[in-house]
């Protein structure tokens, strides 16, 4: 046989065959695939960052094809009502509300308020520092400012500011990873529609808090005579707001002594007269003309 | 007994297929970063290669008897490739529990140079078919430890902020697999 024939041959049977055997293994040992749980792995976000309490997105798109009712649609903390919307008309059953949730630091202790017992020089890693006598800072409840959750967040969300960690709550998704990754556990998941929120969990009693960060909750319990629905109690010496009932009047950050509670509202609203009558000071006389314009278009 | 041990040892440590050899260094730098995705790549690498092995070599047998040897190469990546498949679909369908630890890991080395590199390697060195056996299971075994120790450092690398702003990322990787490399030439002539 001609010595150029019989490897293009042998080679060519040998694709041949092993194409068969493929072809008629792939029947054979056929596992059939949820189609379900394709469009839903599809319709999540695919940040994998196991915010729903799975391992990733496509693991909860598999809980969820297998038990509809039980896991629920609106686990997806990243893709939030959009995607618990797609999801439940892919499995046919009710959304459900799928709670907007945030991060929270739980301390307001920045570099002018809290009392540093040490000078850390070591690697700039909050674990790394807590694992040298629970860190520098007089608080040992507080945040360490050295930015693991800023390290760990995935969408640019949480910064340091004058050493203590801030959300930024437009931006964050509430996957939880700040939350996890913060060794000293300040970053709680909340709800998004509780504004109010207290900034220290320190433990201990309200003087020995006192010494050590001007900014602490020393647990006087004002705020709870102050609230009008009950929503405060105060637990391990710190106040504590049940999301349920709070109302975000605002009225327990107005009476708190120490700023251990603060408004995210007011928070939000506090640059805004001062940077937009700026901007708009120049553009008013040509805008004015044009305010007019606008109540004919809608009438 | 004491071939047997001393190929293994060789494999694992003197001729470690990722840093002595310089095979398979794809898995190494892309699957290194977590230490669960670099243990199920490694323990799939094993398993490839010893069912790789143990396929090629009497293949290698049949080509020599009719005098097409050098055909070796593109026949021993098509039987390699087809049997991964194979095998993965055979996993999949009554083994779910091992599809799922190695299944996303066996598309990735079906054709991979270290799986190929032992076979062929078996075939070079004339290894009777168990000494090929405990070569390719030694070459695996080498394999996941590289895996395991540099995903160990990689970690380690991530999350120490003293990285050089531009050694971050992939350069501080190759840096690190070389002097990693270099610590593995420690073992030459140990066997």
């Amino acid at each position: 046989m001609n010595p150029i024939m019989t490897p293009v041959l042998l080679v060519v049977a040998l694709g041949f065959i092993f194409a068969v055997v493929l072809t008629i293994a792939s029947k054979v040992f056929y596992v059939p695939v949820d189609e379900t749980v394709i469009k839903l792995t599809e319709a999540l976000p695919g940040a994998n960052c196991g915010g729903c309490g799975f391992a990733g997105c496509s693991d909860y798109a598999n809980a969820l094809a297998a038990d509809p009712d039980g896991v629920g649609p609106n686990k997806c903390p990243v893709g939030g009502a959009d995607v618990a919307a797609q999801l439940a008309s892919i499995l046919g059953v009710e959304a459900g509300s799928a709670e907007p949730q945030v991060a929270v630091v739980q301390c307001n202790g920045n570099c002018s308020v809290v009392k540093t017992l040490s000078e850390y020089q070591g690697p700039e890693s909050c674990k790394a520092a807590a694992s040298l006598f629970g860190g520098m800072n007089a608080c040992k409840y507080g945040c360490l400012g050295l930015g693991d959750c800023t390290r760990a967040c995935n969408f640019g969300a949480i910064k340091i500011c004058d050493g203590v960690a801030v959300v930024a709550r437009e931006l964050c998704t509430g996957c939880g990873a700040c939350a996890a990754t913060c060794p000293k556990h300040v970053i709680r998941i909340a709800p998004l529609k509780n504004k109010v929120v207290v900034q220290c969990q320190n433990a201990d009693k309200g003087a020995q808090t006192l010494k050590a960060c001007k900014n602490g909750c020393i647990g006087c319990g004002k705020c709870a005579k102050v609230c009008k629905f009950d929503a405060i109690t105060i637990e391990n010496n710190h106040a504590f707001i049940d999301p349920e009932k709070c109302k975000n009047c605002g009225m327990c950050a107005k009476e708190c002594p120490t700023k251990a509670i603060n408004n995210m509202r007011a928070k939000r609203q506090q640059p805004k007269p001062k940077a937009a009558p700026k901007k708009e000071a120049a553009p008013e006389a040509p805008v004015a003309p044009k305010a007019p314009e606008a109540p004919q278009a809608n009438a | 007994m004491g071939t047997y041990f001393s190929i293994l040892l060789a494999m694992i440590l003197v001729n470690n297929y990722v840093l002595a050899q310089f095979l398979g260094i794809c898995p190494f730098l892309g699957v290194s970063k977590k230490l669960d995705s670099s243990v199920g790549m490694g323990v799939a690498v094993i398993f490839v290669m010893v069912l790789a092995t143990a396929a090629t070599w009497p293949i290698m047998r049949i080509l020599n008897a009719w005098n097409i040897a050098y055909l070796q190469t593109i026949v021993f990546i098509l039987v390699i490739a087809a049997l991964v498949q194979f095998v993965e679909m055979v996993l999949k369908k009554f083994i779910p529990s091992l599809h799922k630890a190695l299944g996303v890991y066996l598309p990735l080395i079906t054709t991979n140079c270290a799986v190929l590199g032992v076979c062929i390697n078996n075939i070079d060195l004339g290894y009777n078919y168990p000494q090929a056996l405990v070569n390719a299971l030694g070459a695996g075994i080498g394999f996941l430890l590289a895996m395991v120790i540099f995903s160990g450092m990689r970690s380690r690398l991530e999350n120490s902020p003293n990285v050089p702003k531009p050694f971050q990322g992939v350069p501080i990787t190759m840096t690190t697999a070389a002097i990693l490399s270099l610590a593995f030439m420690g073992f030459g002539g140990l066997v």
